[in-house]
């Protein structure tokens, strides 16, 4: 039997966080590095798991395991990822590593300087890695009882995570707001997923959650109409669709920097996978039935969101919206249902996780020095903090879609897809592009390049600190890689696409 | 005569017997700085009971025995497990009861009222059925009302023991008229008359009424689920856990054997009355717990929303229907034991009850504080937690069965009972104590609480986990009824 690379990849930061939880809570730096330990294993396991898959130039579904869980319903712990999950993975073990990094933290009594986690690091570490786990296993699992469990478990950590360490004037009205947002998407969508369930049992005699059977099930054409707005919106409402949006912002401005990486680099893509996994792999007539709406929702996103980015004075908010935006162009990818605009789809939910992750941990550097995230008090940055300048400029060339970045890897297929289903949306989509430049821009100046206001310069803001550096560069490697060299991940989505084409090829 | 397979059928509760004998001999004896040991005595008992009764009370085939009194099947063995189990976790919480805990008395009403638990969920005769749910009831309103000096536990016990009364007799009334209408009182042979239409529609409607008002009140569903908040805020803490927990379960036992095999003949009817029943139990519960301040209330509010899912799976009136019951029951059980379990820990150090008290309690103890997150994850159907499977079974259920509507207004139920309880567990994580002082406010834990929370964390992990084992029992108890 070959090595279980994905149940390892799964389990591994839930027995971290409990030996976290077992350690004693003064041990602060034991427990940080044992989480920096776990994170950085996982980091290398999706690594290798992904090297494998594209060097291999393997296509379908590999590293397959499957237990038995409780036959006599047929469901079973199955694992195994496609040319569209396996990128996600790995992008869930960067943003895993890199939150870890920035969480360290950095504590300066002199300076009022405390970064990072120092409140209870311990139930932090171990209630981001139940989050983790539950993020890897939703993306593994190929069993739809599964999904939902790891969906679950991905879910309301973030309560505690944003209530206990986060903005303290939003944070109780925000993790309340986000967990109850997430948690009626997810029952409605399961809702749908018990009546697939037994109406695959009717149709073929079959009693199983597991996903590639019930491709097969042939649902009829009136169920798959009924049940995919309720399956996909359920799921997309944790993608940040409009108008289910509302909770993504607040949820990211109150959440402490490495939930708001993780919330906006990982979490969203859960929503947008599980929607494409579930929805629209799964009825597909449905998908194509309402592809129209679908797609109206997110081009919505793609321009209401990066308009709002663009009044925002509070950075956080900012970024927060950007993600609306481009997790919409995700949606509108999605919802061409050709092969350009789901290619598009599958290196954006890659590219806009790395960016965003790295929006708000440099976000999150600057907060904790400055104490303000107010666009028009910041200034000055680049002087103090170059290294972070760099990396928000990068990060903000990705998010622009500029050539040599993932971002454009990522859009230029997006459009394309669109302009080949509805043309005129892909006009009004692409407003969304220029907006992204004026704001992304606007702030570069601002808050690294104007000269420091002086009530912020009495605050003795220092440089971010090695660990961050650390982070940062991970970061922008993957922006810049994916850019430079698509071929790293382009014909391993392409694979995926198929795959989905495939189903979609009846309708 | 007496046979081995007789004498199997009530092996739990000829040890249950001997023990409670053994337990009134030897209390007297003992000092009173000792008697709280009667406790480790009555949870040990019941442990080796249970480990008896699984080597050699495991039931066959089921088989009616004592004249067609009791039925010995899986269904019942598997009730009686764990309303032994919820029994020895109460005795253990109850050892460290400040008023309690000392008295033999309390733990002997204890196993009496186990004893009628288990005889409920065996009997298979209307008059056997009526004997062993007062055997169970009576000791349970002295428990409830066991503080004398505390006013509110008198209301409590007194406040049962009248509702309880009423409704038991009420139901009484129904079963004399089943036996008017059917000439018999077994239940297996019940459901030929209803099938055979010896008896008319609105007859047997108003006889279903009858027997509802009794079962009811024991479920604590709507509209006989007034007495629960006042009840449990009144009686001793662990009674109170016993009381949502086992108790309940133990009316859930009769109400699957007596609809499931004695009513099937016009099942479309009653299950739309019991779906209805349901919506509303689910929702009063759900939404009168929203506005509790009291930690005993808003618990004994959300076991009635809990009542109310479990139905679901009655309504479903299928065989998964009947599994995810009594698989939703094993993990309500567990979870709502550690629930009360941590509630008397917190008072017993604390002596307060409020919501608010909770606040800084992560700091204090924080093994304390993941476990009340676990339980009331676990409450609001949270995965890893027995609480998420049991939901997603009696939902997989009523959609099976074509009553998406209901599970539709569970679902949004359950939405208001995850606001809820995590707004409890924002006070335990999030506020802090008001001057800031948890340091010199520790919360220890005794080693019967240690021990208890410990195995009850554990049972609820391992519920929502490795379901498959448990899922089989409740599936083999379940096939038991068709």
């Amino acid at each position: 039997m070959n090595f279980p690379i994905l149940s390892v990849i799964t389990f591994l930061p839930f027995v971290a966080a409990a030996i976290m939880l077992l350690m004693p809570a003064d041990r602060k730096t034991e427990v940080r590095g044992v989480a920096l330990a776990a994170a950085a294993f996982d980091l290398l396991l999706s690594g290798w798991m992904y090297m494998q898959y594209l060097l291999g130039g393997l296509t379908g579904y590999q590293f397959i395991e499957q237990y038995d869980w409780l036959p006599a319903l047929g469901i079973s712990l199955k694992f195994g990822v496609d040319g569209m999950s396996a990128p996600l993975v790995l992008l869930t073990g960067i943003v895993m590593f890199t939150g870890v990094l920035i969480s360290w933290g950095d504590y300066d009594e002199k300076h009022h300087l405390s970064a990072g986690i120092q409140d209870r690091p311990r139930e932090f570490f171990s209630f981001l890695f139940l989050l983790a786990g539950g993020v890897f296993g939703v993306f593994a699992s190929l069993d739809l009882f599964m999904l939902f469990f790891f969906y679950e478990i991905a879910v309301f950590p973030m309560y505690l995570l944003i209530a206990i360490w986060g903005w303290v004037k939003t944070r109780e009205y925000a993790a309340m707001k986000l967990t109850l947002y997430l948690f009626i998407g997810s029952v409605v969508a399961l809702v749908g997923a018990l009546a697939m369930y037994w109406t695959q049992y009717q149709n073929t005699g079959i009693l199983s959650f597991d996903m590639l059977q019930m491709e097969k099930a042939g649902f009829s054409q009136a169920f798959q109409y009924i049940w995919f707005l309720p399956v996909f919106l359920g799921f997309a409402v944790l993608g940040g669709i409009w108008p289910f949006h509302n909770w993504s912002p607040d949820g990211h401005v109150a959440a402490p920097t490495a939930v708001s990486m993780f919330h906006a680099g990982v979490l969203m893509k859960l929503g947008a996978f599980a929607a494409l996994r579930v929805g629209v792999m799964l009825l597909p007539k449905g998908a194509d039935y309402w592809s129209d709406l679908i797609m109206f929702f997110a081009a919505v996103a793609v321009v209401y969101g990066a308009y709002i980015a663009f009044v925002q004075p509070d950075l956080k908010y900012m970024i927060g919206f950007s993600s609306v935006s481009h997790m919409g162009l995700v949606m509108l990818g999605v919802s061409t249902l050709n092969y350009n605009g789901l290619l598009g789809a599958g290196v954006q939910m890659f590219s806009h996780g790395v960016m965003t992750a790295l929006f708000f941990a440099i976000t999150g550097m600057i907060y904790d020095r400055s104490h303000t995230r107010q666009i028009p008090e910041l200034g000055g940055m680049a002087k103090i903090m170059p290294f972070a300048t760099i990396g928000f400029i990068i990060g903000g060339l990705v998010s622009m879609g500029m050539p040599g970045f993932s971002g454009f890897v990522a859009e230029f297929p997006i459009f394309m897809g669109v302009w080949g289903s509805q043309w005129l949306v892909a006009v009004i989509a692409s407003i969304s592009i220029i907006i992204t430049a004026a704001y992304i821009m606007r702030n570069i100046r601002q808050v690294f390049f104007s000269p420091m206001p002086e009530a912020l310069a009495e605050h003795h803001i220092t440089d971010v600190t090695v660990l961050d550096k650390v982070a940062i560069t991970t970061l922008c490697l993957f922006m810049i890689g994916v850019g430079m060299f698509p071929s790293m991940m382009v014909p391993m989505i392409e694979t995926g696409v198929q795959n989905i084409l495939r189903l979609l090829g009846g309708a | 005569m007496f046979t081995p397979l007789m004498f199997a059928s009530i092996l739990p509760e000829i040890l249950i017997l001997a023990l409670a004998v053994i337990l009134l001999c030897v209390e007297p004896f003992w000092k009173e700085d000792q008697r709280r040991n009667a406790g480790w005595l009555a949870a040990g008992g019941l442990f080796f009971a249970i480990i008896i009764s699984l080597l050699f009370g495991r039931p066959g085939e089921p088989t009616a025995v004592f004249g067609n009194m009791i039925r010995f099947d899986w269904l019942g063995f598997f009730f009686k497990l764990l309303f032994m189990f919820a029994a020895a976790a109460t005795a253990l919480l109850l050892m460290d009861h400040e008023k309690a805990g000392s008295r033999g008395e309390a733990y002997l009403l204890l196993l009496a009222s186990v004893l009628g638990m288990n005889l409920m969920a065996a009997s298979a005769d209307l008059i056997m059925l009526y004997l062993s749910i007062e055997t169970a009831s009576i000791p349970l309103y002295i428990l409830a009302g066991f503080l004398l000096a505390d006013d509110r536990s008198t209301e409590a016990g007194f406040k049962y023991l009248l509702f309880g009364t009423l409704a038991s007799t009420i139901m009484l009334y129904g079963f004399s008229l089943i036996f008017g209408f059917a000439g018999t009182t077994n239940l297996y042979q019940l459901s030929q008359m209803f099938a055979g239409g010896g008896i008319s529609i609105p007859l047997a409607f108003s006889v279903f009424a009858l027997v509802i008002v009794g079962l009811g009140f024991k479920l604590a569903i709507f509209p006989f689920q007034f007495w629960a908040p006042d009840v449990y805020q009144g009686s001793p803490t662990p009674v109170a856990g016993f009381l949502s927990t086992a108790s309940k379960a133990a009316g859930f036992a009769v109400v699957v054997r007596l609809f499931f095999t004695a009513f099937p003949g016009f099942a479309p009817s009653w299950t739309l009355i019991l779906a209805v029943l349901s919506a509303i139990t689910m929702t009063v519960g759900n939404l009168l717990a929203l506005s509790q301040t009291n930690i005993k209330r808003l618990l004994a509010y959300s076991s009635i929303a809990h009542a109310g899912y479990a139905l679901i799976g009655v309504v479903a009136f299928n065989q998964l229907g009947a599994a995810s019951v009594v698989f939703y029951l094993a993990a309500y059980i567990v979870t709502n034991l550690l629930a009360f379990g941590i509630v008397m820990a917190f008072s017993r150090v604390t002596g307060l009850e409020e919501i608010t008290d909770y606040a800084g309690m992560s700091r204090r103890n924080s093994w304390l504080a993941l476990m009340m997150l676990a339980a009331f994850l676990s409450l609001a159907g949270m995965p890893p937690f027995g609480g998420f499977v049991g939901k997603v079974f009696v939902f997989a259920a009523g959609v099976q069965a074509g009553y998406t509507w209901l599970v539709i207004v569970g679902i949004l139920n359950s939405i208001v009972g995850v606001y809820y309880y995590l707004n409890a567990m924002k006070f335990v994580y999030l506020y802090r104590m008001p001057n800031e002082d948890e340091a010199n406010h520790p919360l220890p834990l005794t080693r019967p609480y240690a021990i208890t929370l410990a195995v009850l964390v554990l049972g609820v992990i391992l519920v929502g986990t490795v379901f498959a084992p448990f899922f089989s029992w409740s599936d083999a108890a379940a096939l038991n009824l068709f």
